[in-house]
């Protein structure tokens, strides 16, 4: 089909009005270069999501105690209560399916004054009392020494764990910081390690690169909370589904601590599987809205491919039927106008596809592809399949482009061309 | 060579209208035929009909003992292509192609490759004596030399049948001389040639006179061309 007379044939009907082709050719060429822009950006921002919540274990949930909003068994409603480790044993002997079970106290320090130092360097950061499995939800690079362990629970010792942030601003970046002392909150602690987080931006009330850690134990002790703690973390079991694991936690809650059956608000559970599932979904509407808007927007260039042919095609009636009289058998003709609709549009969708590509490379290079705390966008180009399909989509509507005008144009009699006016 | 038998033909439109209402027609091998009328005679239609570019109603016609009838697009496409070389009183050259390249589109349509064919299509421009304009485009030709051109076209497929509607209607009377000598000279080389005119002067130079009136033949005269002066005759 495309041998070298038959491009000759299509490249000079379409250099015949150039400003017209071209014109033409630009609709389609935009439809495929916004394609790949908003394809790109929108794999820029996923990767950008993505980056944010990496490092973070998707299947754990969050059970924080809230005022209950029901009155229930002679309590009135509004009460506080508060969760304790034998909650915690409880949970581990009657519910299946929870991998990490890790209970968390935390203490802010809201009046934004220095309360953790070293020598004379001091920083505002919060704390938090963790068991040693905490490590297994939000996972943490150990820059120096060791998580929390076992032992330090069990002997309630006074020790700590700084992140990242708090080790190099009271301490200095340039310091071993083992079995050092320092202060928080009045009370000294043994540095015993400094962890950072594999990703900064999810934080359960605050991210650790800017806490400092303490045994649970020991923070119970240190502020006099006995076995009572804060809130909790739990990852779910694989196998097991982690709403129903929820609802089996809340149930033996609300047994243990008076809560009436249908107090939702007495707790504030979520799950990042929830938040996932969001982002998944967010993404989903966005590439489809990606796809609606650069395939609506091709589609209109397609139209005008389509439309100016069968304008060409009309002012070509005489020429195509002294085709016709010399011989042109219909299948010619019609190879003909396809050929010419698929050329303009390969030609410009190619153009589109490489400048949509190239620009996206060169907006991919200022923007990295290194995730770091601040960007939520990432890497903005498009995958071998995005561009395979845009390729195809090209050929397509280049295809769909010339069907119009080829059966506008196999309806020219020879004998239309040979009437005189 | 062309064997018509009662050929009707019926435009079907607001009103329907009988254009030839039973043409019985011979033309042999290497004859030079002209078809007179006045419009509305039907003349166009005939030749349309000869040439397959239309279609009729009723009757059969044999092309080089062929029946044409019925024809698929292709089939027709096919029977032009080989068969009949095509003269218009516009030219109907395809304006963005030189002179050369209109030439060389009905072998392209054969398939002919690209050098053999322009090689023939220069033979033909030579032997009309347009060598020298072989790469100029229809409108930097003169009336004359664009229908030599499509002379040029007609022939280059070697085909049996030339069929000229009006060949000199866009022409002035010594450019038509010109032309009709031409044409003369062509037939004389055996191919038949049937030529649609209303100028007396131009009929008078076939050997055929074929009068139309209201789609019935009138008469067919026999005439000898060469008792004419045509210089003289012609308009």
């Amino acid at each position: 089909m495309f041998d070298i007379d038959n491009i000759n044939e299509i490249w000079q009907t379409i250099a015949r009005n150039k400003t017209r082709s071209l014109l033409t050719a630009f609709g389609v060429f935009w439809g495929i270069f916004i394609l790949v822009i908003l394809l790109a950006c929108g794999n820029g921002f996923n990767n950008g999501l993505q980056s944010q919540i990496e490092g973070f274990a998707t299947n754990s949930s969050f059970m924080i105690p809230n005022n209950t909003t029901v009155a229930y068994k002679g309590y009135q409603k509004d009460r506080v209560w508060h969760l304790d480790m034998s909650d915690m044993e409880a949970i581990k002997t009657k519910i299946k399916g929870i991998d990490d079970l890790s209970p968390i106290s935390s203490q802010w320090t809201f009046n934004g004054e220095n309360n953790v130092f070293y020598g004379i360097k001091g920083g505002n950061f919060s704390m938090k009392g963790v068991l040693p499995n905490y490590n297994e939800i939000d996972r943490c690079k150990v820059l120096y020494g060791r998580f929390i362990n076992e032992t330090d629970i069990a002997e309630a010792r006074k020790v700590c764990v700084l992140g990242k942030k708090v080790y190099e601003d009271v301490i200095g970046a340039d310091k071993n910081p083992l079995g050092l002392m320092i202060k928080a909150n009045g009370i000294y602690y043994q540095v015993v390690g400094v962890v950072e987080a594999y990703n900064g931006n999810v934080s359960i009330m605050g991210t650790i690169n800017e806490t400092v850690v303490l045994p649970l134990t020991t923070m119970q002790i240190a502020y006099h909370t006995g076995n009572k703690f804060d809130f909790f973390m739990f990852t779910t079991a694989r196998g097991y589904n982690t709403k129903e694991v929820q609802v089996e936690v809340k149930t033996l809650l609300r047994e243990r601590h008076d809560i009436a059956p249908d107090d939702e608000g007495a707790f504030m559970c979520f799950d990042l599987e929830d938040v996932f599932t969001m982002f998944d979904y967010l993404f989903l509407g966005i590439k489809i809205l990606i796809w609606i808007v650069g395939i609506g927007t091709l589609l209109s260039g397609v139209v005008g491919v389509s439309n100016i042919m069968l304008v060409t095609i009309k002012e070509r009636t005489r020429e195509i039927g002294v085709r016709r009289a010399l011989g042109a058998k219909p299948s010619v003709i019609i190879r003909q106008v396809m050929a010419e609709s698929l050329l303009l549009t390969i030609l410009a969708g190619i153009v589109g596809l490489v400048i949509g590509v190239a620009i996206m490379a060169v907006v991919s290079g200022f923007v990295g592809n290194t995730p770091s705390k601040d960007v939520m966008f990432l890497d903005p180009q498009i995958g071998l399949g995005a561009a395979v399909a845009a390729t195809i989509i090209i050929v397509l509507s280049g295809l769909l482009a010339g069907v119009l005008p080829a059966i506008r144009a196999i309806q020219i009699k020879a004998i239309d061309a040979i009437r005189e006016e | 060579m062309i064997k018509l038998e009662n050929i009707n033909k019926t435009y079907f439109g607001a009103q329907p209208l009988h254009v030839l209402k039973g043409i019985n027609l011979n033309v042999e091998e290497g004859e030079l035929v002209s078809i007179m009328g006045a419009s509305g005679s039907g003349k166009s239609t005939l030749l349309n009909i000869i040439g397959i570019l239309d279609n009729y109603d009723d009757g059969d016609y044999y092309l080089a003992g062929k029946l044409v009838k019925n024809l698929s697009e292709n089939q027709a496409a096919e029977f032009r292509n080989k068969l009949i070389g095509f003269i218009f009183q516009s030219f109907n050259l395809i304006p963005f192609k030189t002179a050369l390249e209109n030439v060389a589109l009905p072998l392209f349509y054969q398939g002919v490759n690209r050098k053999k064919r322009n090689m023939m299509a220069m033979e033909y421009l030579e032997r009309f004596g347009l060598k020298n304009w072989a790469d100029h485009y229809p409108n930097e030709l003169s009336g004359g030399q664009k229908q030599r051109v499509s002379i040029a076209r007609a022939l280059v497929t070697s085909p049996k049948l030339i069929l000229a509607d009006e060949p000199t209607g866009a022409l002035d009377s010594k450019t038509s001389a010109e032309v009709m000598q031409i044409l003369r000279e062509v037939n004389a080389t055996g191919i038949t040639m049937v030529v649609v005119t209303h100028e007396r002067g131009i009929a008078n130079l076939t050997r055929k006179i074929v009068h139309l009136k209201d789609g019935l033949i009138e008469s067919i005269e026999e005439n000898d061309p060469d008792k004419m002066d045509f210089t003289k005759e012609i308009k």
